[in-house]
């Protein structure tokens, strides 16, 4: 149509022609071309960089020296990276937590009261500030001598406890701060899944004699997989990267005691004393490889879900 | 791209060493300076702030011709960008810390050798005190602006109404302390959340109990920590510990987060640095209520020896303006500067120039007198600027957890001997 306006398309013969041609299988790449281009930039490339460090001695500065895997056998004998992958776990596990909690809110106030939506956006708030303000609220909360939680033990008799300053506490402490708005953004996903739960479904069981637990699990559960399936991902990966609260409300202390690998990592190659990029490019590796392993098994669980209709 | 800059920052630096007696040739011609002097400063407190911005408006004034731009970046935060902008983009002139946290730049050869400036009489003789904490390899490789003291700062009136003096020896340091426990008080205050808190309660108790020399070891990985003199060390500061001479839940608080405690009378002295007094005038303590010692002896035959921090001034080897460069570095340390910078309306710390005058302050005073005639062993930098930064990390959490489980130190002290065996 347009090619005829076109004057001299004959005069380069493979250019224009060819790009005609290919035109269908050309668009979508040249559409993919710039996100691609970033995502091999700041995503691929610095994960195979990192890689390449993790086997070598290099200090940030000056040359780089080659030690194979060296900082992996220092790894396997570094009472402080066990230290940091076992709170990762309690991480893992413990936060978990939120996607019950988050049902069960939602469950609470999926319903028709005068007022509902200021209930759910004062539910939703912490998920709304920055995770450093949390991390403070619950420092102050936990402060050992003007602390809200230790002014509550002392009224009902019990003796103060220091939450962030006990090593076999602190990790808890921390996690439970952490809770608190993943908590709120499970919730938010589960009440935007109840919306879309079959009323019809809902009422046929209530006719065959369903009620409040095995509705629950037979009826109303099953409906909300989706859900359940993205909360699980968001929780996951919010247990794998949390930093920012370790930050502010312990610094990895008491003594190391509440450091994840992320932090460790952070520690050892950028923070004020760290030097070791190799060292802490290592503890990243192994930080990816652990991701992988959900990652891989979420891409899995996906792609099977859609070839399943 | 990163190797070019490095041959191209090498080039610079033989062509410049070798054009330098040219260059200062001309300089003493009457030629002024010219182009633009780029400074990144770590200065990013408000005093601080001001001293900065005021230093780089008169230098530029002295020299018409040359334009000062001053970037200030926040203090913490600093640390780990000076890491970036010395090699990728470095400025004409940068902030550091003297001793062997210049150790990495020095190695990586991103400081510039300015060894010629220390030839100058004018600041070899005036700035001899600080002359080590500024040299590597037998050179030197910056300047220092200020630095400070540390001792005891404590409750005057606590101590006048228990009849208590400021203590000369260990065993009345202990007995001062044994009555603010029977009166309900601890005796110091300390935040040992950022670890390095620790390390100054450490550096004290190791520099009375077997001096300076011992700890410039120690610090330099000559000296084992399992050691039985480190255990001695940590004896006699177990010593304090059991007592319950430092305030409960130490571990959860930062130093400023502690100084309540001060200033509510909870406990009565706070071994800290002289940047100390500041915040704790501001919150309510006058000169009446707060004074200061220097920590006592504990071995009568161990010469006394102080942490004076220095901060420091540098030229990175890849600068541009090399030559106005220098002559910052000269006009920061002259002495009418050193005693402007440094006035208890400036900085409030102790000039360099040992030709410049101490600002009128009770503590600066004080401060000025300890170091320039109370400390015949020597003056060390801290234990994170004498160590390895690695080293130090690994050590200060270990003093962290001493302060809180002094029954793990056997465990501690092999973790310790560990990481020495590697880093060094």
């Amino acid at each position: 149509m347009t090619t005829a306006t076109l004057p001299d398309t004959h005069a380069d013969e493979g250019g224009p022609g060819w790009v005609r041609r290919n035109r269908m299988r050309l668009a979508p790449l040249m559409f993919l071309a710039p996100g691609v281009l970033f995502f091999l930039v700041y995503v691929i490339f610095p994960v195979l960089e990192s890689f390449q460090i993790s086997f070598y001695r290099w200090d940030g500065l000056g040359a780089r020296e080659f030690i194979g895997l060296e900082n992996y056998r220092e790894l396997s004998t570094d009472p402080a990276f066990e230290v940091s992958l076992v709170n990762n776990l309690k991480w893992l596990l413990l936060y978990l937590l939120a996607i019950p909690g988050g049902l069960f809110i939602a469950l609470f106030l999926n319903q028709t009261v005068t007022g509902i939506r200021i209930y759910k956006s004062l539910f939703f708030f912490p998920f709304v500030i920055s995770q450093v303000v949390v991390g403070l609220v619950f420092t102050w909360f936990y402060d050992p001598t003007f602390g809200l939680l230790n002014v509550t033990l002392e009224a009902i008799g019990l003796g103060p406890v220091n939450v962030l300053g006990d090593p076999r506490l602190a990790t808890y402490g921390i996690i439970a701060a952490g809770l608190w708005p993943q908590i709120a953004y499970c919730m938010i996903l589960y009440l935007t899944g109840l919306n879309a739960v079959d009323p019809e479904q809902v009422e046929a069981a209530r006719l065959d004699g369903a009620k409040r637990w095995r509705m629950l699990w037979f009826v109303i559960l099953p409906q909300l997989r989706p859900a359940t399936f993205i909360a699980f991902v968001v929780t996951i990966i919010g247990a794998l990267r949390s930093f920012d609260l370790i930050s502010i409300m312990t610094n990895g202390g008491p003594f190391g005691s509440t450091r994840v690998l992320s932090f460790y990592m952070f520690e050892k190659a950028l923070s004020e004393y760290g030097f070791r990029m190799g060292y802490g490019a290592a503890i990243a590796v192994v930080l990816f490889m652990i991701m992988l392993l959900f990652i891989g098994y979420f891409l899995w669980s996906m792609w099977r879900q859609e070839r399943m209709p | 791209m990163q190797m070019t800059k490095r041959t191209a920052a090498a080039v610079v630096a033989i062509s410049s060493a070798v054009a330098m007696p040219a260059a200062a040739q001309e300089n003493g011609n009457g030629s002024d300076l010219s182009g633009t002097l780029t400074i990144f400063s770590d200065m990013s407190n408000p005093a601080p702030r001001a001293v900065m911005e005021d230093m780089a408006a008169r230098f530029d004034e002295m020299h018409p011709n040359l334009d000062v731009e001053v970037t200030i970046i926040d203090r913490e935060a600093y640390k780990t960008q000076i890491r970036n902008f010395l090699s990728a983009d470095p400025p004409d002139v940068a902030n550091w810390y003297a001793a062997n946290r210049m150790r990495p730049y020095v190695d990586a050869g991103l400081f510039e050798d300015v060894s010629d400036l220390w030839d100058e009489p004018e600041i070899q003789e005036n700035l001899a005190s600080t002359e080590g904490a500024l040299t590597l390899d037998g050179k030197q490789w910056g300047v220092p602006y200020t630095y400070y003291q540390w001792g005891v700062y404590y409750r005057e009136d606590i101590y006048e109404e228990l009849g208590l003096e400021e203590p000369q020896d260990w065993e009345t340091l202990k007995s001062n302390c044994q009555a603010l426990i029977d009166s309900g008080r601890k005796c110091f205050a300390i935040g040992t959340k950022f670890l390095w808190t620790a390390a100054g309660w450490f550096d004290y108790i190791n520099l009375r109990t077997h001096g300076y020399d011992f700890h410039m070891q120690l610090t330099a990985g000559e000296i084992p920590w399992t050691d039985d003199r480190v255990r001695e060390t940590f004896a006699n500061w177990r010593e304090l510990i059991n007592m319950g001479a430092y305030i409960d839940n130490h571990q959860s608080y930062s130093w400023q987060e502690a100084l309540p405690f001060m200033v509510n009378g909870d406990a009565a002295a706070y071994l800290m640095g002289n940047f100390a007094v500041a915040p704790m005038r501001e919150a309510g303590l006058t000169d009446d209520q707060l004074d200061f010692y220097q920590f006592p002896a504990i071995n009568p035959d161990v010469e006394m020896a102080e942490e004076a921090p220095t901060d420091t001034f540098h030229i990175p080897s890849g600068a541009d303006n090399k030559e106005a460069a220098r002559e910052f570095l000269r006009f920061v340390v002259s002495a009418e500067n050193q005693t402007r910078i440094n006035a208890a309306d400036g900085l409030g710390q102790l000039p360099v120039n040992s030709a410049a005058s101490v600002g009128d302050d009770e503590m600066l005073q004080e401060g000025f007198e300890l170091l320039s005639s109370g400390a015949p062993g020597g003056l060390a930098q801290f234990f994170d600027r004498d160590a390895p930064a690695e080293m130090a990390s690994v050590a200060m959490e270990g003093f962290q957890e001493f302060m809180v489980f002094p029954d793990n130190l056997d465990d501690i002290l092999q973790r310790l001997e560990q990481a020495r065996q590697r880093i060094y």
